[in-house]
């Protein structure tokens, strides 16, 4: 039995305003999207010449370039060098390259006892069936250690540089947290990323936790889950990512992570070396739980990268959480 | 396997896991974890030194379950565990030296960053000592470089960014041009580890195969890490990094960081390649020409130099044109000297540093040396701790500079090609060295001239020691490390002689 609607009544309906869009006369995104329209940029020629009288000036302050004579000619010549240097280093690279072993050859020294045992022997000693995870986090893995202190180093670097400390008491003005020409609460964005960021999460997740089974790990994973998180804060701002993911939670989940990478690795560098059997099994290969502690490896890899992307992100964007 | 031998391998565990742990403790308490790591780092390698010196062999530690050319090892000799030793002391004075100057300058809130930094640079120096494999020692240049980076821009002013930068790309065009030498060996070898490689580039060698490549590999690599230890031509980054930045920092750049780089491409002559090798390649004459001239044009610079911090910077590039030298005199004197010098530069440079920063102090923060008149009275122990600093420099006997620089010139008499550039050097560039250092020694036990000096007293304090026991502990330590190297040179002359013997 079909129902028949009133005019009032049919037009609350869903159908209804569909129909509207797609006849072109309402635009959903009109009066629910608030953004404030960059203002049209005059030119001043007054105030642009002033600005470079002015760099001109404090140039010429640190620097002394006006009675700085060697300053001057190396301006001259730092281009000409810079253009011979580029030159040499590419002929010095094609030369080089172009006496290296042929690719593909079979008889290249690089095809030897070490790529051998690693291809035949890896997956029984390692029980990685994923053999380059089972290089970087177990044959190498002091490597892969240092690696990822590379990355915790950098983002400290970053802090170093971008952070910016509040003073008590004193609130971000919108203008500083960067928000200002940015569409806020943008309900397409946020529809797509509410639907989005879940399985890209997941799949990070997915990522680490079989990097010892197929291609992935946890670089690849843990940059997966970084970039759902900037998607999350691109649509619905600080306020809301600040509540699960301040500074103190980068700190936290980097130094445990990499505190057991470095506990784990010591543990088998520590047996490895004075020739005690580890007391980890190798499991199952292809078992989820298998290959020793490749796996919490991973894991721990994963979260200091994803930490890394995201504190990446917010402090080029606002120098904060 | 004695339990001595595990040693090597917690102080770098140690100092690595330090650095992530700092992050999230206080200030206060990230430097007390600094300063116990060091220490700790410290008395663990110099057990480690007494047991290899006890065994007479340096020994293989495997990293991990699996043996040579699979796995990751580290190595240890009589030098390298000798090397840890000094290093970690250096940076212990260096830290306490520096830690007023830390607390005034850097932000709250950025304290335990610092540490992190310096934990880490701890670790990656301990780690490029040790380690006997290319690409670990890469890793490790790359944890170096950043955190020498972060040191230097965390106090923040505009030249310290400027430096930063400055220091970031120089420094990344030398990682480039290391990485790139270490993939061209790998594809001529098919190793990463050390000897694995020196036993095929020694075949390769004998057959005359792959000779181009191997040569430009060779030269990637040496120009690769004198980039990144401010050999001559490429030291822009330098007068500013050391200038600008934060006592501490400045005192450890200058007097360690550069002085891994350098371990490390002795490691790569004598471990990767074969000194026989290196030296008939001819890659060391190149070092040679670059070394004197950094010598001459190191010290000219320093003689125009009117800011006391980057006249040191500035002399920092004439004596690692000194260690350079001996690289390219192409024998065992040559080398045992350059590293007699990594170690008296090394002990010299941050006492330098840091007595003049303790001369500043009394003169305003002034850095200009005019406005450094008298302040040898005004701060007596900081003007006899540059003075030490300044006659070592010169090369006065009693302390250490004297001893390298007869070294050099012994090495010198047995090389016949080289023998008259490298002695005529030597003696224009002492001379060079006194005329800025003396000239700056008498600057500061110049008194004020009694009328009309108003304008340069302005702000002139005195300190004596008690006002700044940290500093003050430092500089006599400093001066005490400095007697040590200048006046028991013969036994540590003897156990490098010893650690190079085992090193190859």
């Amino acid at each position: 039995m079909s129902r028949k609607l009133s005019e009032e009544e049919y037009k609350k309906t869903l159908s209804y305003r569909v129909e509207q869009w797609f006849a072109g006369q309402r635009d959903p995104y009109l009066e629910h999207l608030r953004m404030k329209p960059q203002a049209e940029r005059t030119p001043e020629p007054e105030r642009e010449e002033a600005l470079r009288e002015e760099k001109k000036e404090r140039l010429d302050k640190v620097y002394r370039i006006s009675d700085n004579r060697p300053v001057k000619l190396f301006e001259k010549l730092y281009r000409i060098f810079c253009i011979a240097f580029c030159f040499f280093l590419v002929a010095m690279l094609l030369i080089a390259v172009s006496f290296l072993p042929s690719y593909g050859e079979d008889e290249k020294p690089v095809n030897n006892e070490v790529s051998r045992r690693y291809i035949e022997k890896g997956l029984q000693e390692t029980g990685a069936v994923n053999i380059v995870t089972g290089m970087i986090l177990d044959y190498r893995a002091f490597d892969t250690l240092g690696e990822s202190h590379v990355l915790f180093a950098a983002t400290c670097t970053v802090l170093i540089l971008l952070r910016h400390d509040k003073k008590k008491g004193e609130r971000d003005t919108e203008e500083e947290s960067d928000r200002v020409y940015e569409p806020k609460n943008d309900v397409i964005l946020q529809m797509v990323t509410k639907v989005l960021v879940p399985p890209i999460i997941l799949f990070g997740i997915y990522v680490i936790l079989c990097g010892h089974l197929g291609p992935g790990g946890g670089f690849s994973g843990g940059a997966v889950i970084g970039a759902g998180l900037i998607l999350y804060l691109n649509a619905f701002g600080f306020a809301k990512t600040e509540k699960f993911f301040s500074e103190k939670t980068y700190k936290v989940l980097s130094v445990s992570a990499l505190g057991c990478y470095c506990l784990a690795k010591s543990y088998s560098f520590y047996t490895g070396a004075n020739h005690i059997e580890s007391v980890i099994p190798l499991g199952t290969p292809g078992a989820i739980l298998s290959s020793g502690l490749i796996l919490v490896l991973n894991i721990c890899v994963g979260i200091v990268v994803a930490g890394t992307m995201y504190t990446f992100y917010v402090m080029f964007r606002k120098g904060g959480y | 396997m004695s339990f001595v031998q595990n040693f090597p391998f917690f102080s770098i565990l140690l100092s690595l896991f330090a650095g992530p742990l700092s992050s999230v403790l206080s200030g206060k308490a990230a430097k007390a974890l600094n300063a116990a790591v060091i220490t700790i780092a410290g008395i663990l390698s110099a057990a480690t030194l007494v047991f290899v010196l006890g065994t007479g062999e340096s020994y293989v530690y495997t990293m991990g379950h699996f043996p040579a050319p699979w796995g990751n090892e580290i190595r240890v000799g009589v030098l390298e565990a000798g090397m840890a030793v000094f290093f970690c002391i250096v940076m212990l004075l260096c830290m306490m030296g520096g830690a007023a100057e830390r607390l005034l300058e850097i932000e709250e809130g950025k304290q335990n960053l610092y540490y992190v930094m310096v934990n880490l640079l701890l670790c990656s120096l301990l780690a490029l000592i040790y380690t006997k494999d290319l690409f670990t020692a890469y890793v490790f240049v790359e944890i170096n470089t950043i955190s020498a980076c972060g040191l230097i821009m965390i106090r923040q002013t505009g030249r310290t960014i400027e430096a930063a930068v400055r220091y970031m790309i120089m420094s990344l065009l030398g990682s480039g041009l290391l990485l790139l030498g270490i993939v061209f060996l790998y594809d001529l070898t098919g190793q990463l580890l050390m000897d694995h490689i020196k036993i095929q580039v020694q075949l390769l060698s004998v057959t005359g195969e792959y000779h181009i490549p191997l040569l430009i590999a060779i030269s990637f690599m040496a120009v690769g890490l004198a980039i990144k230890s401010a050999l001559f031509p490429f030291h822009a980054w330098l007068p500013d990094a050391y200038g600008y930045s934060t006592l501490s920092s400045a005192a450890i750049l200058s007097s360690l960081v550069s002085k891994g780089y350098i371990f490390l491409l002795i490691k790569i002559f004598y471990q990767v390649i074969g000194f026989d090798l290196i030296v008939r390649s001819k890659v060391i004459n190149v070092l040679f020409v670059f070394g004197v001239a950094g010598m001459l044009f190191g010290s000219v610079s320093a003689i125009r130099e009117k800011d006391i911090r980057r006249m040191i910077a500035f002399s920092s590039v004439a004596q690692i044109g000194y260690i350079y030298m001996g690289f390219g005199l192409g024998t065992t004197a040559g080398m045992i000297a350059s590293i007699f010098h990594i170690l008296s530069h090394g002990a010299t440079k941050s006492l330098l540093f840091v007595a003049a920063s303790g001369l500043t102090d009394v003169s305003d923060k002034r850095r200009s040396i005019r406005r450094l008149t008298g302040a040898g009275y005004r701060n007596r122990l900081a003007g006899v701790t540059f003075t030490v600093g300044a006659l070592s420099m010169v090369g006065f006997p009693m302390f250490s500079g004297f001893i390298s620089k007869i070294l050099f010139a012994q090495a010198a008499m047995e090389n016949d090609g080289k023998m008259l550039v490298t002695v005529v050097a030597l003696a224009v560039s002492t001379i060079l060295n006194a005329m800025y250092f003396l000239k700056t020694v008498i600057r500061i036990y110049t008194p004020l001239p009694a009328d009309g000096g108003e304008e340069e007293a302005e702000g002139n304090t005195v300190l004596r020691m008690r006002d700044c026991p940290a500093k003050s502990l430092a500089m006599i330590c400093f001066i005490a490390l400095n007697l040590f190297l200048g006046l028991s040179s013969e036994p540590i002359v003897d156990l490098i002689r010893k650690g190079l013997d085992m090193f190859a």
